[in-house]
Parts: C-alpha cells; sequence; structure tokens
C-alpha cells in the first residue's frame, strides 16, 4: 500500500504509523459522561468500505494525516493533514 | 564576553575533542573493485559540522527562510522539499514548516537562533546527527538498495532534500552534488548504518578516503 503524503509525496506503508479512527470526536475533557467516553474508547463501526483515520508519517515528515482508505480494496480516496497540526494547507504539486 | 544563549543551544562542538560514533569503524581503501575496475561508489563521513532544525511557528515561515538565507546563504524555495547547498553550508525542507540546517561554521546554531529569534524553534542537532556522503556514478543505485525514494534528477535537483526512513532508521538526504548525496542518521544509528551502506555498495564497489 502507497500512501501519498501531502508533503513527501508517494511512500510506502512502512513510513507511516496508523493513529486510529478519524471519525470520533472526543468529548470535552471536563465530561463526565461515561457513556460519551465508553463511546468514544470503545466503540468503532469497522465498516466495509470508506473509512476515515489517522495515520502519521513517522517516517517523513512526521505529520499527522487523514486518510480515507476502502477497507475493502485498500484504495486511497483522499490524503490531507490532520486539521490543527499547523501545517499549511497548501498540497504538493 | 560570551553571548547569553537560550538553554536549548547547545555549546559548539568542540572538534579538537569531539568523537565520532564510526571512530575505530571507517577503514579506508578499496572494497569490492574488481582487479583493472576502479570504484563506483565513494563512501565518507562529514564529521563536525554544526546542524540544527529550524521549526517555523504557524504564519511565519517566509521569515525563517529569511533567517536561515542570513545565516547558512541557502535560499530556500517554498515548494516541499526545496534546500540549497554551499561549501560552508546548506539547508534543506524535511517537512511543512521546518528546515535542516548545517554547516562548518561552529557559530552556525547560535547565529541561526538570533536570526530566527520569536518567528520560531531552532534545536540543536550537531552531537545527534551523523552526516555521511555517498558519491560516485552508482550513488543513487546503492541508495535505492536501502530507501524506496526518487533520487532522480527530475524529482531532485540539487541542493533539495527529504526525509524517509530504512526500517527504524530514520534518514534525512540532500542532494549535494551531480551524484553526491548527504545522509542524515541518528548519532546511535550511525555505526549500524555504516556497516549496511558498505555492504550495500560492495557489490558496485566501492572507496573510503
Amino acid at each position: 500500500m502507497i500512501i501519498t503524503c501531502p508533503h513527501c509525496g508517494p511512500r510506502d506503508l512502512a513510513e507511516f504509523t496508523y493513529q486510529g479512527d478519524a471519525t470520533l470526536s472526543r468529548p470535552e475533557p471536563a465530561s463526565t459522561d461515561q457513556e460519551a467516553w465508553n463511546a468514544y474508547v470503545y466503540d468503532r463501526a469497522n465498516p466495509a468500505g470508506e473509512h476515515r483515520e489517522y495515520w502519521q508519517h513517522a517516517g517523513g515528515c512526521r505529520k499527522f494525516l487523514v486518510v480515507t482508505r476502502n477497507t475493502l480494496t485498500h484504495a486511497i480516496s483522499g490524503v490531507e493533514f490532520a486539521p490543527a497540526t499547523g501545517s499549511s494547507r497548501r498540497k504538493r504539486s | 564576553m560570551a553571548k547569553q544563549r537560550p538553554g536549548f543551544i547547545a555549546d559548539p562542538v568542540m572538534r579538537a575533542r569531539a568523537v565520532s560514533p564510526l571512530a575505530g569503524h571507517i577503514e579506508t581503501g578499496q572494497f569490492g573493485v574488481a582487479v583493472g575496475q576502479s570504484p563506483s561508489v565513494r563512501l565518507g563521513e562529514r564529521f563536525g559540522l554544526s546542524i540544527a532544525e529550524v521549526t517555523a511557528w504557524k504564519g511565519r515561515e517566509s521569515k525563517c527562510r529569511a533567517a536561515i538565507k542570513a545565516t547558512a546563504s541557502a535560499a530556500l524555495k517554498v515548494a516541499p522539499g526545496s534546500g540549497s547547498v554551499k561549501t560552508a553550508a546548506g539547508a534543506f525542507n524535511i517537512a511543512p514548516m521546518r528546515w535542516l540546517v548545517s554547516g562548518e561554521s561552529p557559530e552556525l546554531v547560535a547565529n541561526l537562533a538570533d536570526a530566527v529569534s520569536e518567528d520560531g524553534t531552532v534545536t540543536d542537532l550537531s552531537h545527534g546527527r551523523t552526516v555521511i556522503r555517498v558519491d560516485g556514478e552508482k550513488s543513487r543505485w546503492v541508495l535505492a538498495k536501502l530507501f524506496a525514494v526518487d533520487l532522480s534528477d527530475a524529482a531532485m535537483p540539487r541542493g533539495n532534500g527529504l526525509a524517509t526512513a530504512h526500517h527504524d532508521i530514520f534518514a534525512q538526504i540532500q542532494r549535494v552534488g551531480a551524484d553526491a548525496f548527504d545522509v542524515y542518521v541518528f548519532r546511535s544509528f550511525a555505526r549500524s548504518f555504516w556497516h549496511l551502506l558498505c555492504r550495500s555498495a560492495e557489490e558496485a564497489g566501492y572507496r573510503v578516503d
């Protein structure tokens, strides 16, 4: 599997580290809602098809990315810098 | 009087006392070269360089590039991986808003910290990186055994660089000449990487000066 990093270009999977489901939103830090925290930590939809997930380009620019990957085919339809990582929005030409 | 430096700027490398992690492990001579042939790869360490990573705060990228240009006379373009290399100093982009700067001057990192000032951070890596130069007509052929990246003329003009990894050995590579590449690896991995590089170059025939 090759992931096209917005900064580094196409790189082998070995340079990336999976960082989890990007479709979940973390409850407010002060929240004591056990249901919400339980859902955030444990509930996974495990979709057969398109999935948004965090990857880190650990063996390259070290940026966190949001990758849209088809779990059936491994086809990647989108790669972008994860929000709030401070990266400029400029895409590799 | 010595200028007061922030705590994250290490003392300049004391070349007279500094010891390379490759000391005692670099064997000079020609290896893997058939009789009547000449080596097609040259390997060597660039020891005693000042090395620093510059990270810009958001929106201050152009100011950091200007600071690098003023300090290391490296004019940097905006595109990912852009770099510049001169005899005494060089710099290249390794990630969004990050550059690796290196040079001969012992005061490079302190000067860089002054120039970058509040526009970003400067981390002194002089003690933490080992720089190995791979040169010669088969340099790309040897590096291609280790790194799945495009080092061709079209993808990597002279001066440009990139960050990649060989298994767990993180490496930053800058093209410094027609066939010459400087590979920056963590000091603690340098010895292992050097042996790997020598074994990889043996097939092509290599020389160590």
